[in-house]
């Protein structure tokens, strides 16, 4: 369950703007609804039920004076069930803010980019028909989301995207021949597939990989060759979910640390590679990673040539050294 | 937490919702709870509480019922309070709910779950379905894309430290930022720049410290017909340069990132056989995508390249298992890069 209603607090106003949010968003949800209970409309708001209840002696106490004393908002929550008789002026919804229509628009717009026609929830047809609702129920609040684009890499990918989302949802196993690129190497491998992800733009299938007997990603983009096989898949139970909260690639304890010092030309290893820390000096940028498999290092570093060295671990800077000399070697022939 | 603040403000908010008029602070006071004796302490706590409604984005109006009136009064127009009718069907709900976990860690996640919120107050069931088919996305982690969605939003100008490509020093660079935009998972913020006089874009992740308004909101006029979107996919694309074809001998079941835009030459194609290029005539194509195994040895690629040396870096780095055999400035340009690497 996700917590509505807890934007960013700003500022000491916040917990009291927030639950005045909540409050002016409670008595429509009740009304609309007729009666609801009091455990589901706490779940709903993201609070407890007696914060709930609290909320709900609030909304009954509100008084106004002029011209004489009376209560404009009446209820009741006997038996675990609330009721909304009189709600005067509030009983609809304040329409949405313009970051509110802008992050449902813009998200739904990214959702539109990946849905394959025919393919299962959600489908492009309803992913249109919500797009345009929410537009018209938005007004003007929604002009401004045009200005946030996000546009998915499909440079690769359409081509198996929709079978993919089919296997995931028919609960195939599938067949994939995948490449590797730090390593170059082409992986041949059978996958229980479990999600489709799409992080910040890329397109993942996350799976149980049974010749690595754990869950994998497998960028959409790298997929050399796909076959869905005629065989259910099979997630065993241990099968844990990435946190794609948490970030997709996150390093462990037992990885080793790589030290890069990256001259300006090289600078954009930094961005494009998450570096636990980054130093200044002079133009060089020392940057330190973590990797399970430093193989890819390796060809980074080739790549890098003079712009990029290996400072740590020595042994990896040695290699990359033989590894040039090599190749050259090919060239002198 | 203040009870009595939010109880004042909510009262300030059906009041002025109910009435149909105009209303001036004093009958405001008068009607509703909780404002202090003095005048004067009223009015600053007035001034806040009018700011606080307007921040959650209620449309709180000043006016005179007459023209005949000496004192601007508020209101609240319902119309422009109320969220309009929308009704959703199931599926369209759950499309809503999985776009509302889009933002889920980034800058825009309460706004999503305010948004949720009110169209579950309308009526709209968004059930969150326990395991979705499909997991959508949006990290920002960046910290500029705060900021500039506020200022892309409010047509705020806005400056930053920037630092390009290549360069060691950030520069100062003055924006009227046109849009936020997404492109292949990376940020970027496309605009006028006052500094060059033309439009450009930025990379988020290379503005380094704060980014702050340098001018009013309102102030930025995006050019009419403005594609935010079309914008950053110009500046990232590469101008259409001259498709040159490079000849490369690639070690059988290797070079696979090369071998997906290749083509198998049948033969050693009259080029220099330094080496001793197998024979590869009568392998068909498929061969070069599957890079077959049943040979051993290498095979002969010709693959389409236009910048030498950023192609001369990828060659690079399979190392010993590509030869760069034409054009000869390729083969120099993948020589210089290996060098570099020894050191």
């Amino acid at each position: 369950m996700n917590t509505p209603g807890k934007p960013v607090p700003r500022g000491s106003a916040a917990t009291s703007t927030t639950r005045l949010q909540r409050l002016l968003a409670l008595v429509p949800y009740v009304v609309s609804r007729k009666v609801v209970g009091l455990a589901d409309t706490a779940a709903a708001f993201g609070v407890s039920e007696r914060e709930l209840v609290d909320d709900l002696n609030l909304l009954w106490c509100v008084e106004l004076r002029s011209p004489d004393p009376y209560c404009p908002i009446d209820l009741s929550y006997e038996g675990g069930e609330i009721m909304v008789s009189e709600a005067e002026s509030i009983g609809r919804p304040l329409r949405l803010a313009v970051d509110e229509a802008s992050a449902l628009l813009v998200a739904l717009r990214m959702l539109a980019e990946i849905s394959v026609p025919g393919a299962q929830a959600p489908g492009s047809e309803a992913l249109s028909r919500t797009i345009a609702k929410l537009e018209a129920a938005a007004g003007e609040a929604a002009a401004v989301s045009a200005q946030v684009q996000v546009q998915v890499d499909k440079r690769h990918a359409d081509g198996i995207l929709g079978q993919v989302r089919d296997a995931v949802d028919r609960g195939r196993r599938i067949h994939l021949r995948y490449y590797v690129p730090g390593r170059d190497e082409a992986t041949e491998r059978d996958v229980d597939p479990m999600r489709l992800l799409v992080v910040d733009g890329r397109t993942y299938l996350e799976g149980w990989c049974r010749r690595a007997e754990a869950v994998r990603l497998f960028r959409l983009d790298r997929v050399l060759g796909f076959e869905v096989l005629d065989v259910p898949a099979e997630v065993p139970p241990e099968a844990e979910q990435v946190d794609v909260d948490q970030g997709l690639f996150r390093p462990s304890e037992q990885d080793v640390l790589v030290v890069l010092d990256l001259r300006p030309a090289a600078h954009w290893v930094a961005e494009y590679y998450p570096c636990e820390s980054e130093e200044r000096h002079g133009e060089v940028l020392r940057v330190t990673l973590r990797t399970p498999d430093t193989q890819w290092v390796r060809r980074l570093a080739l790549r890098l040539g003079e712009d990029g060295q290996v400072i740590a671990p020595a042994g990896l800077a040695a290699q990359v050294g033989a590894d040039a000399a090599a190749a050259l070697a090919q060239y002198a022939a | 937490m203040s009870r009595r603040k939010t109880e004042r403000l909510l009262g300030l908010v059906v009041c002025l919702l109910s009435s149909p008029r105009y209303l001036t602070a004093v009958q405001i006071r008068a009607a509703v709870p909780g404002y202090p004796e003095s005048f004067e302490a009223f009015k600053r706590m007035f001034e806040r509480d009018k700011e606080e409604l307007r921040e959650l984005g209620i449309p709180l109006e000043t006016g005179f019922n007459s023209p005949g009136d000496d004192e601007a009064g508020y209101r609240i127009p319902r119309q422009a309070y109320v969220l309009p009718e929308i009704r959703l069907e199931p599926d369209e709900a759950a499309v809503l709910s999985l776009a509302a976990r889009v933002w889920r860690q980034a800058e825009l996640a309460g706004a999503a779950a305010g948004a949720l919120l009110k169209l579950r107050a309308a009526g709209v069931d968004a059930q969150e379905t326990a395991q979705p088919g499909i997991e959508p996305r949006l990290l920002a982690g960046e910290a500029a894309f705060g900021p500039l969605w506020e200022a892309v939003r409010d047509r705020r100008p806005v400056t930053f430290a920037y630092r390009a490509a290549g360069r060691s020093e950030p520069q100062q660079r003055h924006l009227q930022p046109w849009g936020v935009v997404n492109r292949h998972g990376r940020w970027y913020v496309a605009g006028y720049d006052d500094d060059r006089d033309a439009a450009r874009v930025f990379r988020l992740s290379r503005i380094e410290g704060d980014v702050r308004f340098s001018g009013p909101a309102g102030s930025v006029i995006v050019p009419e017909g403005t594609d935010v979107r079309e914008t950053v996919r110009e500046w990232d694309t590469q101008p259409p340069a001259a498709q040159r074809t490079a000849i490369l001998r690639v070690r059988e079941g290797a070079g696979h990132g090369l071998r997906r835009h290749a083509t198998l030459l049948p033969e050693a194609t009259g080029v220099p056989d330094a080496t001793g290029v197998p024979d590869t005539t009568g392998v068909p194509d498929s061969a070069v995508a599957r890079g077959s195994t049943d040979r051993g040895g290498w095979d002969t690629i010709s693959v389409p390249f236009s910048d030498v040396s950023w192609f001369a870096e990828h060659l690079a780095s399979f190392g010993t298992d590509v030869v760069a055999l034409e054009p000869a400035d390729l083969r120099e340009a993948v020589i210089t890069q290996l060098k570099g690497a020894l050191a």
